[in-house]
């Protein structure tokens, strides 16, 4: 006689404990600490908090850990944290051109005023196996120290800009919208645009902004400026009435710069793709300026063809913790409607067959 | 201005009770619901309407309200809603028109807005020549609802309203502490 | 069952909870109009009914009792977690009994048993837009709906019949309702549709990761799209139960051995129980 599989409760109960066991792995070996992943594996931290938009390098960390090392499933553990934070309202936009740099590059000049900071990048490094890193040893040699140059540190896309080479973009009044609490609505604005991407796959954004670079979409981007570092955030609350400064938050900023012919309204000019992600990211941050660049097809009159230019098709598919959930959805039972398939397949193939046979 | 009225005694699930009676009332046009009033109203307020308010609205939901300083000075402290002339997603005002309030558009429909529309009284019909008659999507056969004191001509511009579906207006009728709601989509015969 | 004191009751915050309930209300008025809404992230993944979680924390209470099911059973893994997340932050009575929940949450099926006026039934939506295989483009799809166009979906099932001799859609089958707006039912079977015409319970439909809310309220119309030369037919498979001996409920298919052994049992658990339960008790 059959009986149908009960026990859906126990069986989960035991899945779970499972994975606490999997994910603490050899007992022998001393368990990794939340602090550990925060400052070892920093870049895994830094892509947790840009994708699971929340900055806090703690609670990132102990995502990472939780997640046993899968970054979009502890991006998801942190989005599903920051749904249930108060929401006090919106900082005063950041100030990328007062930031501490740490890392500061260009690629339209050899020099300019602030310099080239190199700072701590794999860029120049040769993609051998350090098998040093493999026995816990001692710290690295210090690096050395220079004096800090005094001088401000302007952004590049400003010195254009000085010149009326670069499309001048003017700050809007409103408050920008929220799409964690308001659904993408089309026409998408650029600010809602920008924080779609953001919060976006690093994987999907690098795929899709390597293929305006490959003639899905007409880009000519040059890397005016990536800079990375700390920057002030600052909050005025409406009881105060002014800005009080709430702290230090590390955030990468890319500006690529891209050749506009012109339009009947506008002169040929430079214009302006946009990425800024929290921590260091720098392959999010490029891909991301690359992809807004794209998305702004339609409003300086570009024929809008390639894929990164759909703005619903790269807005609705940027989110990697909709996709996953989406995409492993597929693993629950859908034996209902398979059933109902099995059914007209079966009809199908009857009527065929008793065609033939005619 | 600060208000020496209180909110619902307990904000939660004096709310989620106050949802479930305009869930029921919107979903089954006509039939009366009781809702859960809070400790003590403004002046100007029925204490179905003022449950209806802390219920729904709050900073998010533009607020059009002529029921006195006192009724507006709670709305802003309970409900923390913008009071505003136009643009409003909640009406509470006896001389709004239900023609000239937002509809929404036929793409966004949803944006039309909801008004709260004080009567002298509610009561599920007998079968007396005084009844409303609605028909529509959640109601079986036909509800009849009694209505003292409703608006002149409100059933003719009501017809109106019916017209422009999916664009329209829902009503949320209040009487004391009794509510019965008026979907955009319901059909009302003054019998 | 205590709640868990962590969490606001029934999880999300009441602002968020009165966005939903006001989206919620505009469906209701609007039978069948998607209607859009800031959906949270929730604790669970998006498509695991994220929609249908939402619907049900802006509308459950503490008197509600709860039933979730997927797939028609109420012991699927889906149907336990979700019913244990709201057992922990609502601490609301839950049950497997039809008859008894006040608030049943599917994913894939509409209860065998006829629901009442006392019921609301939320389900659990991964795509709103029955018009998604067909057109991709939301902004498009919503001028469609602005204008009643729905030529593509006719068309659509037309060419099922040219090709098939029917129409080849079994689950998620396109309705219309009240007349105006074209519908998904969510991917219940075919089977289901007729079960929503004039249902007396309230039909609440959730979509999170879409981010939409619509409703059929109680004793709307909802018709299955057909033509008159070819009308809408619910499929089941032709047996009987092998549990209960139904004839007329919804089956699943159940492979027994590697050699062609299969049975067929009613997907709805709690029917079939109720079922088993009466005969014995004739016996």
């Amino acid at each position: 006689m059959y009986v149908a599989t009960k026990g859906g409760e126990q069986a989960i109960g035991a899945a779970h404990a499972w994975l606490a066991e999997t994910r603490r792995g050899d007992a022998a070996l001393p368990e990794i600490a939340a602090r550990q992943i925060e400052e070892q594996l920093g870049l895994a931290v830094d892509r947790v908090m840009a994708e699971g938009s929340c900055h806090d390098r703690g609670l990132a960390a102990l995502a990472v850990k939780q997640a046993r090392g899968d970054l979009i499933e502890a991006a998801f553990l942190l989005r599903a944290y920051r749904t249930t934070l108060p929401r006090f309202g919106a900082s005063a936009p950041l100030d990328t051109g007062a930031m501490h740099i740490r890392r500061r590059i260009s690629a339209t000049y050899k020099d300019l005023p602030g310099g080239q900071v190199l700072g701590p990048t794999f860029d120049y490094t040769h993609r051998l196996l350090d098998f040093r890193l493999a026995a816990a040893g001692l710290p690295p040699e210090p690096a050395p120290e220079a004096e800090p140059d005094p001088a401000p540190t302007p952004r590049v896309t400003e010195l254009l800009a000085q010149d009326g080479l670069m499309q001048r973009e003017e700050p809007g009044e409103a408050e920008p919208g929220d799409l964690t609490r308001e659904p993408l609505r089309f026409p998408a604005d650029r600010p809602v645009r920008l924080q779609a991407l953001a919060r976006g796959d690093e994987g999907f954004l690098l795929g899709l902004g390597y293929s305006t670079q490959r003639g899905y979409g007409n880009a000519h981007p040059f890397v005016g400026e990536i800079r990375v570092g700390e920057v002030a955030v600052e909050f005025t609350p409406p009881e105060l009435g002014f800005a009080i400064e709430l702290g230090d938050i590390g955030v990468t900023e890319c500006q690529m710069v891209n050749q506009f012919k012109g339009s009947r309204t506008e002169p040929p000019q430079f214009t302006r793709g946009y990425g800024l992600v929290f921590g260091h990211g720098e392959r999010k941050a490029m891909a991301m300026a690359l992809v807004d660049r794209a998305l702004r097809a339609e409003e300086l009159g570009e024929e809008a063809t390639a894929p990164a230019q759909q703005p619903e098709f790269v807005l609705y598919h940027c989110d990697n913790v909709e996709a996953t959930g989406f995409v492993e959805h597929l693993k629950l039972p859908h034996y209902v409607d398979f059933q109902s398939e099995l059914e007209n397949v079966r009809t199908m193939r009857a009527a065929a067959t008793k065609a033939a046979a005619e | 201005m600060q208000t020496r009225f209180a909110g619902f005694a307990d904000p939660v699930l004096d709310a989620q009770a106050g949802f479930r009676a305009v869930l029921e009332a919107m979903s089954r046009p006509g039939r009366v619901q009781q809702m859960v009033a809070p400790p003590e109203v403004p002046p100007g307020l029925s204490p179905a309407a003022a449950s209806v308010l802390l219920t729904l609205a709050d900073a998010a939901t533009p607020l059009r309200l002529a029921a006195g300083a006192e009724a507006e000075a709670w709305a802003r402290f309970h409900c923390g809603c913008p009071l505003v002339a136009d643009g409003a997603a909640f009406v509470l005002d006896p001389a709004a028109s239900l023609l000239a309030l937002d509809a929404g558009t036929e793409e966004e429909p949803e944006r039309g807005a909801t008004l709260i529309l004080e009567v002298a009284s509610l009561q599920e019909g007998p079968r007396d020549e005084r009844c409303w008659r609605l028909t529509g999507p959640g109601i079986k056969d036909a509800q009849r609802l009694q209505v003292g004191g409703a608006p002149a001509g409100f059933v003719a511009d009501w017809a109106r309203n019916r017209a422009r579906f999916p664009r329209g207006v829902d009503v949320i009728l209040c009487a004391g502490t009794r509510i019965a709601a008026l979907p955009r989509s319901v059909s009302i015969e003054d019998a | 069952m205590t709640r868990d004191p962590g969490y606001n009751f029934a999880y999300l915050d009441e602002s968020t909870k009165r966005m939903i309930r006001r989206a919620i209300l505009k469906g209701v008025a609007i039978p069948g109009h998607q209607v859009p809404f800031g959906a949270r992230e929730m604790p669970l993944p998006y498509g695991w009914g994220t929609g249908g979680i939402q619907v049900t924390a802006a509308v459950i209470g503490p008197a509600d009792v709860l039933k979730v099911i997927d797939q028609g059973a109420d012991d699927t893994t889906n149907a336990v977690s979700i019913r244990a997340f709201f057992r922990r932050v609502a601490g609301v009575a839950t049950t497997e009994r039809t008859a008894e929940a006040t608030v049943i949450q599917t994913r894939h099926r509409i209860p065998e048993r006829a629901l009442t006026e006392n019921q609301i039934l939320v389900y659990q939506v991964p795509m709103p837009e029955p018009l998604f295989r067909l057109e991709a483009r939301i902004a498009e799809t919503k001028r469609m709906h602005a204008l009643a166009d729905y030529g593509l979906m006719h068309v659509k099932l037309y060419e099922d019949i040219a090709r098939h001799g029917h129409i080849a859609t079994s689950y998620n089958y396109p309705v219309m309702v009240n007349g105006r707006y074209l519908m998904s039912p969510s991917p219940i079977p075919a089977f289901d549709n007729p079960k929503m015409d004039r249902m007396p319970a309230l039909q609440l439909f959730g979509a999170g990761r879409e981010k939409r809310i619509y409703a059929v309220p109680p004793y709307t119309s909802v018709r299955s799209l057909d033509f008159e030369d070819h009308p809408f037919r619910p499929i089941r498979a032709p047996h009987a139960c092998t549990l209960c001996g139904a004839r007329d409920s919804y089956l699943d298919e159940v492979l027994t051995d590697d050699r062609g052994g299969r049975i067929f049992v009613c997907s709805d658990t709690d029917h079939c129980a109720e079922r088993q339960a009466s005969r014995e008790a004739a016996e």
